[in-house]
């Protein structure tokens, strides 16, 4: 991996931070770099304090780091919090008003440059000026950004970035330039919800219902935002349980549906997510996963709820666990647990977490030729009176009718239920209800993406992880390898469900398997343990609320 | 031509004496009374003795959980709104365990028809209070009485505006029949709060009690006047008036929706050219 630069942007809510991160990564990408996004932020509207990491390179990147090259403080406080942090080359940007004290400091006369609402768009072109940034780029992607109707806007906006990069080109050079990028390739700037909601769209996503609930909101703001031009609907629920239930009658109807949450407000869709098993109704539930219990930190990442999601909806009926790594693997994934929704006629689930919900990468188009919607209730042929929903066969799926679109009757039952879809407490067909239901594993287990492996044979040291984490184990296990060690990744996209043919003969052959994950008591390590046999000695673990740096799991390994 | 044949005739789980058997027949005629075949309608029910009855008769159905049919009802007439959807559960469904969504419903106006069989206990768990059982009823789970005043389904949804909101007596088969079908009839959501007495679990809410007190509401009523109708709401006790009490012309729900006017979400294709658009967008 190349060189890479970070930039830490800090500051109270309210300042205008994420307008600056978000306008500088755009830049970035639009330049023709590779980025890794942190947001951290606090669980208010003003005041407190956040942060916007961008980490940028020439090269693919995937993973954030600790160290500081850029550190552009909106506020005093940002700089006591993060000056820890700096390289030996970093280099501080804050006001002049601050009176720092700092050696490695540029101070800025905001005052003079801007008008008080304009100061992160003087930051802006301060930051995009010392990094070498074009002029003209930056300002037309904050023209595009705040949009042509306030025509005064755009004017100072134009104004304090030419005066910014004025100013800034005045001053003796502190910073390095970043490398410059021939042939600037068109590419996406995207976050992992992003990338859930075109993911959605690309498979046919017909019905969408929400309730608000960090980090997983701005899935159903980017639904709604393009629901009349698609052709769905985006509804927000009075309550979570309103939420999986409006989601269950509009895909019983016909409609692929899909909801997404934290674990709070999935714990109050429990209930119907075993009606999904029950019913065999397909959806899919998000989980944006973040600190718990309870409330927790509301605006951090954590992956704790890896098990709750394993076993949630009481009773026994099966289901798929998709963990993306990637922006890309939400789109992907996402798609995927659509389409085996309907075919599996039950719930799915894509389990990710704060950071790679509002982690921007730059990532290259897809070819949408590609990417063909999922088939809802496939032609099923001549149908025998009465029609069963719940018709016996070998597979455990049943043909699928949807009701009012022909003479048959649909019937269901949260209750136990006969093939034909009515009450019954029979127990010889429950038993036969039962089988059915699970006998629907066996073909998930054929469809399982396998772990992904990088790396050397027989390693020395094996890292496995999953979900998000995968960035900053593969760029560890990168530092390793460039010190001579033979060192391998496994990392799974899919935890369940999980099967060991796929990966038990690689954490054999490992001198040492170590299982890196974020969460307290090491869930993954221990599915793997009960599927397998298999004992994953080590674990590196982090609950504190932030996302993995490869310098963090090289301090816990011990080799840092 | 639909006849009541084409809706079947089941055996049931009830007792004998139960409201349930009177109101089952009344919908059936109601159905056919508004021209709809089986096919046509769905039936969204939760659990109780009141959620069993849409297994009695020949329509598609989906039987949810406790107190969470509005919400899938929601979902489904979205989903196709060429369905007529009826929600036909108990007092407990609706208005204890549903009450959010009871709410929800009333202030949506979604276009569905919601029966409530309102027997003043829960009967399927033998003899608990439920949200509408008079002040001081006693019960194994109440033995001290009741402690918390009733729930007036009727006047909480006058108070929210309610599409249409109407009050039968099981004693009195065509009158219901009648209340049901004008709530298929009307376009949003149409309350039809079923008294009827439990013989099992309520000693108190028998046939008798309800046919001392249930009065049809007099034809110079005008539903569309909202005090008269608040006015009725709150009549409770010696008097219950049934029929209709309030009707609203609020547009319905899906009618909000410009892309439902194209047709149900079923069966869509998806519009490449948005999809491609929607992705530039981040470039």
């Amino acid at each position: 991996m190349g060189e890479a630069y970070n930039i830490l942007i800090g500051g109270e809510a309210g300042q205008g931070l994420v307008t600056v991160g978000y306008l500088l990564t755009k830049s970035l990408v639009g330049s023709g770099y590779r980025v890794v996004v942190t947001q951290d932020y606090q669980s208010r509207i003003r005041g407190g304090h956040n942060t916007f990491v961008i980490r940028v390179s020439t090269d693919e990147i995937a993973a954030p780091q600790e160290v500081v090259d850029l550190l552009v403080a909106l506020n005093a406080e940002t700089v006591d919090l993060h000056r820890v942090q700096l390289s030996s080359r970093g280099l501080v940007v804050a006001d002049e008003a601050f009176g720092l004290a700092d050696d490695a400091c540029l101070k800025v006369p905001y005052k003079e440059l801007s008008s008080r609402r304009g100061a992160n768009i003087v930051a802006l072109g301060v930051a995009s000026s010392l990094l070498g940034l074009n002029e003209e780029l930056v300002a037309l992607t904050t023209e595009t950004h705040f949009g042509k109707k306030d025509e005064k806007l755009a004017e100072e906006n134009r104004r304090a970035l030419r005066q910014a990069f004025e100013w800034c080109e005045g001053q003796p050079s502190r910073a390095e330039k970043l490398p410059s990028v021939e042939n600037v390739p068109r590419r996406l700037m995207m976050n992992g919800n992003e990338a859930i909601v075109l993911g959605a769209l690309s498979a046919g996503l017909r019905f969408y219902s929400f309730y608000p609930m960090t980090p997983s909101t701005s899935i159903g703001q980017g639904l709604a935002a393009v629901a009349e031009q698609m052709g769905l609907i985006v509804e927000q629920g009075e309550d979570e349980i309103a939420v999986i239930n409006m989601a269950l009658g509009a895909s019983f109807a016909g409609a692929p549906s899909m909801v997404a949450t934290s674990g709070g407000g999935f714990s109050l869709m429990v209930e119907g997510v075993s009606l999904a098993g029950m019913t065999e109704t397909p959806v899919v539930i998000v989980v944006g996963q973040r600190p718990a219990p309870a409330t927790g930190l509301p605006t951090r990442t954590e992956q704790g709820d890896l098990e709750f999601v394993l076993h949630a909806g009481h009773g026994e009926f099966p289901r798929a666990i998709f963990a993306p790594g990637t922006v890309e693997e939400c789109f992907h994934l996402t798609r995927k647990a659509l389409d085996l929704a309907q075919r599996y006629q039950g719930p799915m689930f894509l389990l990710t977490d704060q950071f790679l919900a509002d982690s921007y990468r730059a990532i290259e188009p897809f070819d949408l030729d590609q990417f063909p919607p999922v088939t809802v209730a496939p032609e099923v042929g001549a149908v025998s009176e009465p029609y069963r929903r719940h018709a016996l066969t070998d597979s455990g799926i049943s043909p699928r009718l949807l009701p009012g679109m022909s003479k048959h009757l649909v019937a269901t039952d949260s209750d136990e239920h006969t093939e034909d879809g009515h009450i019954t407490e029979d127990h010889a067909v429950r038993n036969r209800m039962v089988q059915k239901r699970l006998k629907k594993l066996d073909g998930i287990r054929q469809e399982v993406i396998a772990p992904g492996w990088i790396g050397d044979e027989n390693p020395e040291l094996l890292l496995v992880t999953w979900g998000s984490s995968k960035g900053a184990v593969q760029e560890a296990a990168g530092v390793l390898r460039s010190e001579g060690h033979r060192v391998a990744t496994l990392h799974f996209s899919q935890v369940w469900p999980l099967v060991a043919e796929q990966f038990l003969p690689a954490l054999e052959s490992a001198g040492e398997v170590v299982c890196v994950e974020g969460n307290a008591s090491g869930q993954f390590a221990r599915l793997i343990r009960r599927e397998t046999g298999f004992v994953v000695k080590k674990k590196v673990l982090r609950y504190d609320g932030l996302p993995f740096t490869p310098e963090y799991i090289l301090r816990e390994l011990g080799r840092a | 031509m639909v006849r009541i044949e084409d809706y079947g005739d089941y055996g049931t789980a009830w007792c004998p004496g139960c409201g349930n058997f009177a109101i089952l027949k009344a919908v059936k005629q109601a159905l056919v009374a508004a021209g709809l075949e089986p096919h046509q309608v769905l039936f969204i029910s939760g659990i109780g003795q009141a959620a069993k009855a849409p297994h009695y008769l020949n329509a598609n159905l989906f039987n949810g959980l406790h107190g969470r049919s509005l919400p899938v009802a929601t979902g489904a007439k979205l989903a196709n709104p060429n369905l007529t959807v009826i929600v036909e559960s108990g007092d407990g469904c609706n208005y204890g365990e549903g009450g959010n969504h009871f709410l929800a419903a009333i202030r949506r106006n979604i276009d569905v028809t919601l029966l409530v069989h309102n027997n003043q206990v829960y009967g399927l768990t033998k003899g608990q209070a439920s949200p509408t059982s008079e002040l001081g009823f006693v019960t194994k789970a109440q033995p001290q009485g009741v402690f918390a005043e009733p729930f007036n389904p009727v006047a909480v949804a006058v108070a929210m505006h309610a599409g249409f909101v109407s009050r039968c007596f099981a004693g009195m088969i065509e009158h219901m029949a009648e209340m049901i079908r004008k709530a298929i009839a009307h376009r949003g959501l149409s309350l039809v709060d079923i008294l009827q007495p439990c013989p099992s679990f309520n000693k108190v809410n028998t046939w008798e009690w309800y046919s001392k007190r249930c009065y049809v509401i007099p034809d110079d009523h005008d539903a569309s006047n909202w005090d008269a109708a608040m006015k009725l709401a709150y009549e409770w006790g010696d008097r219950i008036p049934i029929g209709v009490i309030y009707r609203n012309d609020r547009t319905a729900f899906g009618d909000k929706f410009a892309i439902l006017k194209e047709g149900p979400l079923v069966g869509r294709e998806v519009d490449r050219h948005a999809l491609a658009a929607i992705m530039e967008s981040f470039a």
